[in-house]
């Protein structure tokens, strides 16, 4: 299965990344070289395989219900690219 | 109570509405699903705020076995599958109130499966309505959009903060089956604790799936109306989607399977531009954990921890305490007031005097009040104490009447207003046979008249004789009394 | 007296706990190897006040008879890792000037072992890479070079690229490194030293720039096996932080070593003999086998059936899971940003990552979008997850008739900057021996075999059962004194 141009767009634009044309295009023999090259996966017997859930044996914890964190609104804003009166800024939405 | 359904009348006949409900629950917890930041609401910005709930690189989450097990409780209260396997996903989407760039959920393992949950709506026969599923999941941050002209401002305080989803079949079929499914699921929350179901603050809301058709057709393209969160705007959301769904199909147009919005000031849904690109989430496992797997004594210590849910109450107070329907239903209806009246009764109040009194005095007043009955100036042991003085014949009803407001004034008990204030009913024949005859001798027509038919003047002889005895007269001797006189 | 920067961790702890020299004299001649190997562009920060302050502390503390198991020593610590108070980038100009309010659990316990930190290390951006050229910050250039008397300069491998060329040309004694395909493993064999990657779960997570969750692991880079012991002991343990962390003691691995391979049984995979792989490799891989057997090991052929699967599987899972892990990068919280006028927010979450992402690291996001997106889901991502599951189980069976399994490293020795980049697929096949075992989570180790005609380093890879660092380190010793492995780069810079 190969993708055309309008496919990489549409996954440029899901993955939130500007592609220009130029970069679409340089991007379409790429993907496809690499896509068909991982297509072969198709022939292996996969046939009563449960997909892997976890890589070595472990079993996941819980944790108890405890207030230990937060408190640190100064650390989380420090490195913002627009902080203002104790908020992230992000132009605005239009809900 | 009526089997005629719901139906909306359109140009070319009847359209029949076909309605599912996910419903947004916040788990009741201190602190985050994957973090140790604390959830309380109304805290300043970004103050309730991890590392690990504002995405910062390299940050990991870890689970709280809390809100595990208040979802698992949950579906215990709602006869749910608990599935022993299950498993986080991350669902893909970019958003400002999404720090992560995904949020983690369950699609493909939910911790609860099927359910079901008995809904009992006004004029219409009770029905049981399908649970699909119950799954876990972070709720998002939140942003502000009136607080600068050119900017949004992002709070991540509720980022994190676990919510259950609860899943419903498309099993409603009116703006009522809904209402009373809300109210329903949010009173069984309540009994268990896993949620406060306060819809104001948004620890509860819906997502309301709608779409029509013919009356038993095929079903109609759905719409979801988002984040709708009151019982109230429930039902309004439905109605009015319902009726734009018929008007656009009657017009030839088709329904687009889209989200929408409730703007509760004019009754209206509309679409969610906002949000229209965001359709492929690309959900897989989430691999910085693990699969959840629950063993039988996790399961066995939910169990155990359930209260007394409010059908079984409702049939115990009708069949146990002889209570009538509708007071069981009323007393059971919301877990406080349930836990107020068994505290009564546990101070020895009798049981249908007791039912009695708490909703028509004790609501009566705190509706005047404008308080909740976990802010009752009066105390369940203080109010036993009061039903106690009018079951032994210390106080009649009015008196009760009066000393329940000054207590509602004061705060004292019953026994020592009656006390101080001499408010004890009085039985003593003399002093009301001695009224009795003053007033016959003041009202020689009114006498005449008794006696000639006018069986009703009985009650102005009770007002008369009552008023002059200070209302403190035993009714049921001045009734004996008055009628021997009368003869 | 011996010159400070050739000796390595163990020399160095040894040396500061005897009083044979000072930790300040061991940081201050580090620092100045830093400040002249800086054509190699090995580092991304620099932080001597931080290797001296360490120093000084443990100078003190072998005054005061309180030493740590790393006092004195300085290391290099992969970009990777966040450091507090210190800019942690991932070699992205999406994390331009991102300093964290928090350390890594890895470099942190590092820290707390006494070790100082010499500087961050340059790496493939964000990880992704094989000769460290997809650094936004330039390239690191390998210390060796080809004894054909030309001048090329040679990829130092990669993602670890900076904590490779550090190590090898004794900028460092030793270093941090992060695997999730070969990233210590390749980079450690191009450079001629030694480095391993635990069992997934030995290290914790927290605070490493996630690439791809299931399959990163940190690890030591260091001159020889017993350094990387001693490196691995102080950055394993358990971390209530990252959920997938193993909750097992930390075996004592440098006490335990031990060459004698007596009773233990070598598996040499017959798959792992793949089309095209050059004659020096193949010579390679049977010197090795010739070490264990002299070191009393009995060697047995095993077959690992979906060997030639384990790439595309990789080339789905890796690319899937950073497709998410890097949704974070959105110019909201923290790095770059950028807003052109008038922007919508997803209009700057566009510009910005397009920006902000080198081409490799875009195009291993395109690829994990795609394979996750709708439609496609079942038939990329879930395939693979059956096969990674037929893979453990090749390994499970092939433990059940071996102990360790010998293969080489890298199908080639260190290649020149420049001579894959165009060609991502490739670039990719170079992971051909170390991804199986990443995918299985097993530990694995790459030391070095011997030099090919070239004068250039080449490495042998051990892989051990889960939780086997012990036999992992052990077969690596035994090859490491009989291959006597001396090489080391002239000093061109």
């Amino acid at each position: 299965m190969s993708v055309d141009l309008a496919t990489v767009r549409k996954i440029a634009s899901l993955a939130r990344i500007a592609t220009s044309d130029a970069e679409a295009e340089a991007l379409l023999p790429e993907l496809n070289n690499i896509l068909g090259w991982i297509e072969q996966l198709a022939q292996v017997d996969t046939t009563g395989v449960e997909p892997l859930a976890a890589v070595i044996p472990n079993h996941l914890r819980l944790r108890e219900d405890k207030v230990t964190d937060g408190g640190i609104r100064d650390a989380v804003l420090a490195n913002a690219p627009q902080a203002e009166h104790g908020f992230f800024a992000v132009p605005k939405v239009i809900e | 109570m009526t089997d005629s359904p719901y139906r909306i009348q359109g140009a070319t006949g009847e359209w029949e509405v076909v309605i599912g409900l996910e419903v947004h629950a916040q788990i009741t917890s201190q602190s985050k699903l994957f973090s140790g930041a604390a959830t309380a609401f109304g805290a300043e910005p970004n103050s309730q705020v991890s590392l690990v709930d504002a995405a910062m690189p390299g940050m990991l989450p870890v689970p709280n076995g809390e809100c595990i097990r208040q979802a698992v409780r949950t579906g215990l209260a709602l006869d749910a599958q608990i599935n022993r396997w299950s498993r986080f996903d991350r669902k893909n989407y970019f958003y400002a109130d999404l720090p992560q760039g995904y949020q983690i959920s369950q699609l493909y393992h939910p911790l609860v499966g099927e359910g079901s949950l008995l809904i009992e709506p006004e004029d219409a026969a009770p029905k049981t309505i399908g649970i699909e599923r119950i799954h876990v999941e972070q709720d998002a941050g939140k942003l502000m959009h009136d607080q600068h002209p050119t900017r949004s401002y992002v709070d991540l305080n509720r980022s994190g903060v676990a919510l259950m989803e609860i899943v419903s079949r498309p099993d409603m079929r009116s703006p009522a089956e809904a209402g009373a499914y809300v109210k329903k699921l949010r009173s069984i929350l309540r009994y268990v604790g896993s949620c406060d179901g306060n819809m104001e603050q948004g620890s509860m809301r819906a997502d309301v799936n709608v779409s029509v058709r013919k009356p038993g057709g095929e079903l109609g393209t759905r719409t979801e109306t988002k984040n709708v969160n009151s019982v109230r705007f429930v039902m309004a959301a439905i109605e009015h989607e319902a009726k734009r769904q018929v008007a656009v199909i009657e017009d030839g147009g088709t329904i687009i399977q889209e989200t929408r919005l409730f703007d509760p000031d004019k009754g209206v849904t509309r679409s969610m531009r906002s949000k229209e690109d965001a359709h492929d989430y690309r959900y897989f496992p989430d691999p910085d954990l693990l699969p959840l797997e629950l063993d039988e004594a996790f399961l066995a210590d939910a169990l155990a921890s359930l209260p007394e849910l409010p059908d079984a109450k409702r049939a115990r107070y009708e069949g146990e305490l002889g209570l009538s329907a509708y007071n069981a239903d009323v007393l059971t209806a919301d877990v406080e007031t349930a836990r107020w009246f068994e505290a009564m009764l546990a101070e020895g109040a009798p049981a249908k005097a007791g039912a009695n009194w708490l909703i028509s005095e004790l609501f009566g007043a705190l509706n005047r009040l404008g308080k909740t009955i976990g802010e009752s100036p009066v105390s369940p042991r203080q109010a036993a104490e009061l039903v106690a003085l009018v079951g032994d014949g210390t106080l009649s009803g009015s008196l009760a009447k009066q000393v329940f407001e000054l207590m509602l004034e004061t705060g004292q008990d019953a026994g020592v207003i009656v006390e101080e204030r001499g408010l004890k009913q009085t039985s003593d024949t003399g002093a009301i046979e001695a009224e009795i005859a003053r007033v016959i001798a003041a009202n020689p027509d009114k006498v005449a008249d008794y006696k000639g038919g006018k069986d009703k003047l009985f009650g102005f002889f009770v007002g008369q004789t009552m008023r002059a005895m200070g209302g403190k007269a035993n009714p049921g001797v001045v009734n004996d009394l008055l009628k021997k006189a009368l003869e | 007296m011996t010159n400070l920067t050739d000796l390595g961790v163990a020399d160095i702890r040894d040396g500061v706990a005897a009083g044979t020299f000072s930790a300040r004299d061991v940081a201050t001649a580090f620092n100045a190897a830093v400040e002249q190997g800086r054509a190699l562009n090995a580092w991304l920060v620099e932080t001597p006040d931080h290797a001296l302050v360490a120093a000084d502390a443990a100078d003190a503390a072998r005054a005061s008879g309180d030493l740590k198991p790393l006092s004195g020593v300085p290391l290099g610590i992969k970009d990777l890792f966040c450091t507090k108070g210190v800019e942690t980038t991932a070699a992205s100009g999406m994390l331009k000037g991102f300093v964290p309010p928090y350390e890594s659990t890895v470099s942190g316990k590092l820290l707390n072992a006494g070790a100082g930190m010499l500087g961050k290390l340059n790496m493939d951006q964000f990880a992704m890479g094989s000769s460290n050229e997809t650094s936004a910050f330039g390239n690191v250039v390998s210390p060796w070079k080809r004894n054909d008397g030309g001048n090329a300069a040679l990829a130092p491998g990669g993602s670890s690229g900076g904590s490779s060329a550090a190590v090898s040309a004794r900028m460092a004694p030793g270093a941090t490194g992060t695997d999730t395909g070969g990233s210590i493993r390749q980079p450690a064999a191009f450079t001629g030293i030694s480095g391993i990657k635990p069992t997934y779960g030995r290290c914790s997570r927290w605070g490493t720039i996630a690439f791809a969750s299931s399959l990163d692991q940190a690890g030591p880079m260091a001159r020889d096996v017993r350094d990387c012991a001693i490196l691995l002991e102080a950055m394993s343990g358990f971390d209530a932080k990252d959920a997938t962390s193993l909750d097992l003691p930390v075996p004592a691995w440098e006490k335990g070593l031990s060459a004698d391979l007596k009773g233990k049984r070598v598996g040499v995979p017959k798959e792992y003999r793949v089309d095209g792989m050059p004659p020096e490799i193949e010579a390679l891989w049977q010197q090795g086998i010739a070490y264990m057997k002299d070191a009393g090991a009995e060697i047995v052929e095993v077959s690992l059936p979906h060997t030639k699967y384990a790439l595309p599987t990789y080339y789905i899972i890796a690319p899937a899971e950073a497709s998410s892990n890097l949704a974070r990068y959105d110019g909201v919280r923290y790095g770059l940003r950028d807003l052109p006028d008038g922007a919508n927010l997803q209009e700057m979450y566009a510009a910005t990552r397009a920006d902000g992402f080198g081409a490799e690291v875009k195009r291993r996001i395109m690829v994990g979008t795609y394979v996750l997106s709708a439609g496609f889901y079942d038939a990329y991502f879930t395939k693979a997850q059956k096969v990674r599951a037929l893979i453990v189980r090749d390994f499970e069976h092939a433990f059940t008739q071996c102990d360790v399994l010998l293969t080489p490293t890298a199908p080639s020795a260190a290649f020149g900057l420049g001579e894959k980049s165009d060609d991502p697929l490739a670039m990719y096949l170079n992971d051909v021996f170390t991804v199986p075992s990443s995918l299985a989570g097993l530990p694995a180790m790459s030391v070095p075999g011997g030099l090919d005609t070239q004068g250039l380093p080449l490495g042998l890879q051990i892989i051990g059962r889960a939780l086997d660092e012990q036999g992992v380190l052990n077969a690596g010793l035994a090859i490491e004194e009989r291959a006597g492995f001396t090489a080391r780069p002239g000093q061109w810079w």
